[in-house]
């Protein structure tokens, strides 16, 4: 420990600590642009400049080691004059032009400018102007304003993991930009317009909406991902202007994902559903909600009648609130069905009902920084989970090993000790050959329901590494990522994941998929051992469906199955945001409040509850589906239904939610038996829902439509043995046949993928036709001529 | 062959003819015979570190820092990478002895280099070179080779148990990589920007492991000390002042080049082995240490003695020993504009008081000199001096500040008469009028 | 994209041999001078290869090519000619011979004669000011003493 005195204050620092640490400990505020708590020291900018005794000149805070019996002065006339001086220099080459920039009342430059500037400017020569550049469509740019912090530079290189902008020339002459034709792709690119301290980065969407002082800052939590980014939304007239990160050191810190950040675009888009919807003899009508939830209810009494309530299957997204799933479940159960389930993209089930609990990620979100080994199974990680990424990539900085198994090579952007690449249906044995590795290394016997798979399994050299690797360290954790959870042989990758976790001593996580996957299974809005799943719902199709804010042929595993149960239906009912495909299979359709037009509560995939109330009012006659479940709970004549807020919901789930949910989680699982998957011969699909297609929200974000992600979903990659035995053109169109559907795009050969493999998005209107995401398909050339057509 | 004279007190630079640099015609001036005494006798690193301290060497780069007291700051014996480097990045304007050093007595640096790691400890080397003289590089390139085949270089060198490498880098084109730290960032395959200081190189030096730099000159002097001993180095020059230093005289002088003189040797002196002033004229200004050091009036500089504590008190300072010389006819504003765009252009545009302040500087002086001037403008320029001066992460600030505030402080009339009048108090042309001449030295080449 | 010879490649693996094996990166300003001394300059392409070759981000490889002054990051007369200007040279006639092949080549500063065969380049101390005039060809040959006489010579050796 180190005590020092700052403007008189005495306090004491860790040895290593800077003055500028010491200082806001204190509380004490040195000007600055260049640091930052979250990035190396640059100390280029000389803003933060002090007076410390016996030093021959102001040395800069940020860089300054605290030392014992230090005396600084952060405000003293010697330091000032620093500081002016230095406010000077930034003044004279920056265009001032406050009243037409953006950060114009969030601005750095021009809040200490205020203090520390001088009136009348003593520079009388030219200024510099400097060519802005197309960084892609999230980030806009003017670059004359910049002050060369090099803060976005040092962001990607430290926390992005990937240096796509940078300060080429020298002198007077440097500018900030990307290399010629890049833009900027990283999925959290859009921090950088947090980091930026002046207006020369800027959000692309939000140009020119708004001043920054007409806004309105509200808290929420991302609907996205299992993450649960904590957010600021910014309203102007009960409208979404912007979102910000809301700062949570142990969930976001001071990040927020480029999904989190512009998915907003889409509340205030056209495809909003406005108006409650009904069919009448054939015809779509718009109705009244009185009209509209008596239909609701008369259709699915009828269908009860006549087929039980057996015959009613009820299929929510796992981005609606817990209060929302709660009431859902409470319905769909009081009528008498067990057909509920959110785990839309499942396809294999086999174990429900031999689960422990909600799977989550089996410990805190910030104890990621403590793990020395980790095997990841089944996760495209920086796209399917940016933020817990960025965590792994920040631990693996600090010596976390990361091993992987997972069915394409993805650019991690982070050191990676072992990584199998295997076709999917070869995933479940490479990852048994792991656990065989291991019970080898640590000479115990292997527990029975894994015997079968792991007899039959090849340990190679990897399979050994990645065993050595989780074997060699006291901290260490397997997490199962999306694609392992939505995998055909899910239950046994499970099973064989809780075995690496015996052998090693790891942790068992799930890093989850959505932002109430864990709230849905913790309130139980999951089918359990006797009702049907999602999958199952549709493969023995019911008479009657609630659709609770999904988008069937996007959200679930198998579309066209989907799609076909829906159509033989007698009568389906879908609560949505947004007007999706339901006129075509649906009998009515009630418009309901995304997360910023309702309050409710999502628990993220550490466990946290995470409460939220509305930001802005519902858009035309979107109503919060809270409420719309009870009066339809009441138009059917069930108990229970009678609570008139979201706080009523919470208590009725449980008087102590977070201790509620301690309870619930649960990754075991138990007498699940596991058949030897067989690896597939012909060509497998990977089929993923794609960073920017995960939900009805990002789907209608413009913007976030026009990144590299969203164009690459649209592109089929193909393993370089199928590429060259279809003989197909880089860029070339291919026609992808999958059971009896088709469809064709573009394809691009990807080197990384494991032969034998076609790697095609689902949940995206182009591939709809193909059917299931896994699953054997076949490749044709599509001649130009044939394109032509 | 015609020797090259760098004046009868050179003990360095001495017996050079411009083409015997190979190794055998350096053994033959008793060359590597320090090192082999060192290995033979088995002279202890510390006591090696000791009798540099004894010989007062002070560093040839620009600051003077004892070269002792530096490698002793290398912690010798902690184990892992350590790294020794060269500075022969030589770009401060008027220098140009390291170049000499390079194409005339290469081996002498290489001697000194390996001395000091085995002095250090360091088993790696790199010498980076100025981007310009690549006919240098490769001719180092070349000594190194004999270096190695003659087993002074590499493994077990002459079948001791020490062993060090040492391999050319050469740089291309950025006078800021001159300073130790933009140097070793330049080193890593990055842009030349200044570190930061603490850490030091001594802890975080080359790809952040303990690294010890110096300038060349200073390595050359370093086979002398071990051979002839740290007194009679000491004792050529004067206390706190050791030995002989090369001086590199540029300007307005009937022969300028590179003259090795005993510390405390007058400028008057100097400037008379120099060839006295061009076409006679009278001496009006002396940059006496490189382009970044404060320009010194002519009588005054005549009553100097070339060495560190003497040209300090005079006001200036000894720097890399490059010696400017203007005579009567030559514009100090034209001088001062030159010199204020050159730090412009080389500012690595990092720190702000340095990438705004030099551009500043320069676009007032260049007015002054194309008559644009205003009155305010000195005081402006001596203010904004001081806002540049100590307040960025390298010495370019400095650099940049000092020559700006002495040509005002010294020549203020002169600058004054510029603003005033609109046109030069001296003879048109203002650089004044050069002599075409061709000194014996260069002969050889 | 294989604008690198392999004999470049060879020359640059040499460079890389001097630096520890994770530290390729430190061969980045070797390469760059011998694919321009290949190419003459250095378009985005090479650039791009010299990054992946070195396993650098291409922005990264940008900055370094943008930062030091000898790199040509456009086309140049098939002789660059940099003459120092600095006030050593200037003193002694660094500008006059600057002023005279600007007069002689027809061309200011950054330009390049019609013929294509010469760029004029204002350059910065070499460390030769006492060979002043001094001047470059390409980089690599420094030329001193350049009286009227023997800049004719060197054009006309040059052309
Ligand atoms: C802007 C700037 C330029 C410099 N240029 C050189 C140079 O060209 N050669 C050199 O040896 N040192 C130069 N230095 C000094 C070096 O930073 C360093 O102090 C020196 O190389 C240490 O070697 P020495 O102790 O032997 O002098 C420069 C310093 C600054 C701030
Ligand atoms: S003083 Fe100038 S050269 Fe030195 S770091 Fe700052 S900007 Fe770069
Ligand atoms: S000033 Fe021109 S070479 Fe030194």
């Amino acid at each position: 420990m180190i005590n020092l005195e700052i403007d008189g204050k005495t306090v004491q620092v860790d040895n290593g600590a800077t003055v500028m640490e010491a200082a806001s400990k204190l509380g004490i505020f040195v000007p600055h642009f260049c640091y930052h708590k979250k990035l190396s020291i640059a100390a280029n900018c000389r803003m933060c400049l002090v007076q410390v005794e016996k030093a021959p000149k102001p040395l800069p805070a940020c860089a300054t080691p605290a030392t014992e019996g230090m005396k600084v002065q952060t405000a003293s006339e010697y330091a000032k004059t620093a500081q002016k001086g230095v406010m000077e220099f930034l003044l004279i080459n920056h265009p001032l032009d406050c009243p037409i920039c953006d950060q114009g009342g969030e601005c750095q430059l021009q809040d200490l400018a205020v203090g520390y500037g001088g009136s009348a400017s003593r520079y009388q020569e030219e200024k510099r102007v400097v060519v802005n550049k197309n960084l892609g469509p999230l980030i806009s740019t003017d670059m004359t304003r910049c002050i060369h912090c090099t803060r976005c530079v040092r962001f990607g290189q430290e926390v992005a993991g990937v240096m796509e902008l940078g300060q080429i020339g020298r002198g007077e002459h440097s500018e900030i930009l990307a290399f010629v034709g890049k833009t900027v792709d990283s999925e959290l690119s859009g921090n950088v317009i947090d980091l930026c301290p002046v207006g020369a980065l800027t959000s692309k969407p939000f140009r020119y909406s708004a001043r920054t002082w007409e806004l309105s800052r509200r808290k929420s939590v991302s609907p996205h991902d299992g993450f649960g980014a904590n957010l600021i939304v910014q309203v102007k007239q009960d409208r979404v202007m912007r979102v910000l990160p809301l700062e949570n050191e142990a969930v976001n810190e001071c990040w927020i994902s480029d999904k989190d950040r512009f998915s907003y675009e889409a509340l205030n888009s056209s495809e909003r559903l406005t108006k409650p919807m009904v069919k009448k003899n054939g015809a779509w009508a718009e109705a009244e909600w009185p009209e509209a939830l008596q239909a609701v209810a008369n259709g699915l009494k009828s269908v009860k009648d006549k087929h039980g309530a057996d015959a009613i299957g009820a299929m929510a997204s796992p981005h609606q609130t817990l209060e929302e799933l709660y009431l859902l479940n409470k319905l769909v159960r009081s009528l008498g069905s067990k057909h509920i389930d959110t785990r839309l993209r499942q396809a294999d089930t086999h174990a429900d009902g031999k689960q422990a609990g909600a799977r989550w990620l089996g410990m805190k979100i910030a104890d990621i920084s403590a793990l020395q080994s980790v095997l990841i199974v089944g996760s495209t990680l920086r796209k399917d989970h940016p933020l817990l990424a960025n965590r792994f990539r920040q631990a693996a900085k600090k010596g976390l090993a990361i091993n992987l198994i997972h069915c394409a090579g993805d650019e991690l952007l982070m050191k990676v000790a072992n990584c199998a690449i295997v076709r999917p249906s070869a995933m479940a044995n490479t990852l048994a050959a792991v656990v065989k590795a291991l019970a080898e290394i640590k000479g115990v016997a292997l527990s029975a329901d894994v015997a079968g798979i792991a007899a039959g399994a090849v340990v190679n050299e990897t399979a050994h590494a990645i065993a050595a690797s989780l074997a060699a360290k006291e901290k260490v954790a397997i997490f199962l990522g999306n694609t392992a959870q939505n995998h055909p042989h899910y239950t046994a990758l499970h099973v064989l994941a809780q075995e690496v976790a015996r052998l090693s001593g790891a942790t068992l996580g799930f890093l989850g998929e959505a932002a109430n996957s864990v709230g849905a299974a913790v309130i139980g809005a999951e089918p359990g051992a006797d009702g049907l799943c999602a999958q199952d719902m549709v493969r023995s199709p019911r008479k009657a469906y609630v659709l609770f804010g999904a988008e069937p042929e996007l959200d679930c595993h198998d579309p066209v199955t989907t799609r076909v149960a829906l159509k033989q239906a007698e009568f389906v009912v879908a609560m949505s945001a947004f007007q999706t495909t339901a006129p075509e299979y649906a009998d009515v359709i009630l418009p309901i409040a995304p997360f910023t037009e309702t309050a409710g509560t999502f628990v993220n995939t550490e466990g946290r509850v995470q409460s939220f109330n509305g930001v802005v009012k519902p858009l035309g006659e979107a109503r919060p589906a809270w409420k719309v479940l009870r009066v339809l709970g009441n138009l059917l004549q069930l108990d229970g239904f009678e609570q008139d807020n979201v706080e009523a919901i919470r208590a009725e789930i449980a008087p102590d939610l977070n201790a509620f949910v301690a309870t619930r989680l649960d990754n075991g699982i138990v007498g699940a038996e596991v058949e030897i998957p067989v690896v597939g011969a012909g060509i497998e699909r990977i089929g993923e829902a794609p960073i920017y297609a995960t939900d009805m929200l990002v789907r209608r974000a413009p913007s976030l439509q026009k990144t590299t992600d969203a164009k690459n979903a649209r592109i089929a990659f193909i393993a370089k043995d199928v590429f060259t035995k279809a003989n197909l053109l880089e860029g070339g169109e291919v026609r992808i046949h999958m059971g009896s559907g088709s469809t064709t795009v573009v394809a691009k050969c990807d080197e990384r993928l494991p032969a034998g493999c076609v790697r095609i998005a689902a949940a995206i209107r182009e591939t709809v036709e193909l059917g299931p995401m896994f699953g054997a398909l076949t490749v044709e050339k599509v001649s130009i001529a044939a394109a032509a057509e | 062959m015609a020797m090259l004279d760098y004046g009868p007190d050179a003990v360095l630079m001495k017996g050079l003819d411009g083409s015997n640099w190979r190794l055998k015609d350096y053994e033959a001036r008793a060359g590597y015979q320090a090192l082999k005494k060192i290995l033979k006798d088995g002279i202890k690193p510390e006591d090696v570190i000791a009798e540099v301290k004894k010989s007062a060497l002070r560093g040839r780069g620009g600051a003077g820092f004892p070269t002792g007291l530096k490698w002793s700051f290398m912690p010798r014996t902690l184990p892992g990478a350590k790294y020794l480097v060269c500075n022969s990045d030589e770009g401060e304007p008027g220098t140009y002895k390291d170049r000499d050093i390079l194409r005339y007595n290469p081996h002498m640096l290489i001697e000194g280099m390996i001395i000091g790691a085995y002095a250090m400890g360091i088993p790696v080397g790199y010498n980076y070179i100025h981007g310009e003289i690549w006919a240098e590089y490769e001719r180092f390139e070349e000594a190194l080779e004999e270096a190695r085949a003659a087993g002074y270089l590499g493994d077990k060198i002459l079948g001791s148990e020490f062993s060090f490498q040492l391999h050319a880098f050469h740089g291309y084109g950025a006078y800021i990589c001159g300073e130790e730290t933009a140097l070793l960032e330049s080193l890593e395959g990055k842009k030349g920007q200044p570190r930061f200081k603490p850490p030091f190189p001594a802890s975080f030096g080359l790809y952040g492991k303990p690294t010890t730099i110096n300038n060349t000159e200073t390595f050359c002097a370093v086979p002398y000390i071990i051979r002839e001993g740290g007194d009679a180095f000491l004792n050529l020059g004067k206390p706190n002042n050791g030995g002989t230093k090369l001086f590199s005289v540029s300007g307005h002088v009937n022969k300028p080049g590179n003259y090795e003189v005993k510390l405390g040797t007058p400028f008057a002196k100097l400037l008379e082995m120099a060839g006295g002033m061009r076409g006679g004229k009278k001496l009006k200004a002396v940059i006496p240490g490189g382009s970044s050091m404060p320009v010194i009036k002519g009588e005054l500089m005549m009553t100097v003695d070339m060495d560190y504590d003497s040209i300090a008190k005079a006001g200036s300072m000894l720097g890399s020993g490059a010696v400017i010389v203007m005579d009567e006819d030559t514009c100090m504003v034209k001088a001062a504009e030159r010199l204020a765009y050159f730090y412009f252009e080389e500012s690595c545009g990092q720190c702000t008081p340095c990438r705004e302040g030099t551009g500043w500087l320069y676009r007032i002086i260049h007015r002054i000199e194309h008559g644009e001037g205003r009155s305010e403008d000195l005081d402006l320029l001596l203010n904004l001096s001081d806002q540049i001066q100590g307040r960025t992460i390298c010495a370019l600030g400095d650099a940049a500040a000092m020559p700006v505030r002495a040509f005002v402080k010294n020549f203020r009339e002169e600058f004054e008469y510029h603003i005033a009048n609109k046109r030069c108090l001296v003879a048109p042309g203002g650089y004044s009028s050069p002599v075409q001449h061709e000194p014996l030295a260069m002969a050889a080449e | 994209m294989n604008m690198l010879s392999s004999a470049a490649k060879t020359k640059i693996d040499r460079e890389v041999a001097k630096y520890p094996v994770d530290q390729k990166q430190s061969a980045v300003m070797s390469a760059l001078a011998i694919a321009q001394d290949e190419h003459g300059s250095l378009p985005n392409e090479l650039i791009d290869e010299i990054a992946g070759y070195l396993g650098m981000p291409s922005i990264a490889v940008y900055e370094v090519a943008t930062f030091y002054n000898m790199y040509n990051l456009k086309p140049m007369g098939k002789c660059k000619i940099t003459v120092c200007t600095n006030l050593p040279c200037a003193l002694s006639g660094g500008v006059d011979a600057a002023e005279y092949l600007k007069a002689k080549l027809g061309v200011d500063w950054k330009e390049t004669t019609a013929d294509g065969k010469f760029t004029l380049v204002e350059g910065e101390c070499m460390g030769a000011c006492g060979d002043a005039p001094v001047l470059l060809v390409n980089n690599k040959r420094m030329c001193s003493f350049m009286s009227k006489p023997k800049l004719d010579q060197l054009i006309e050796e040059l052309k």
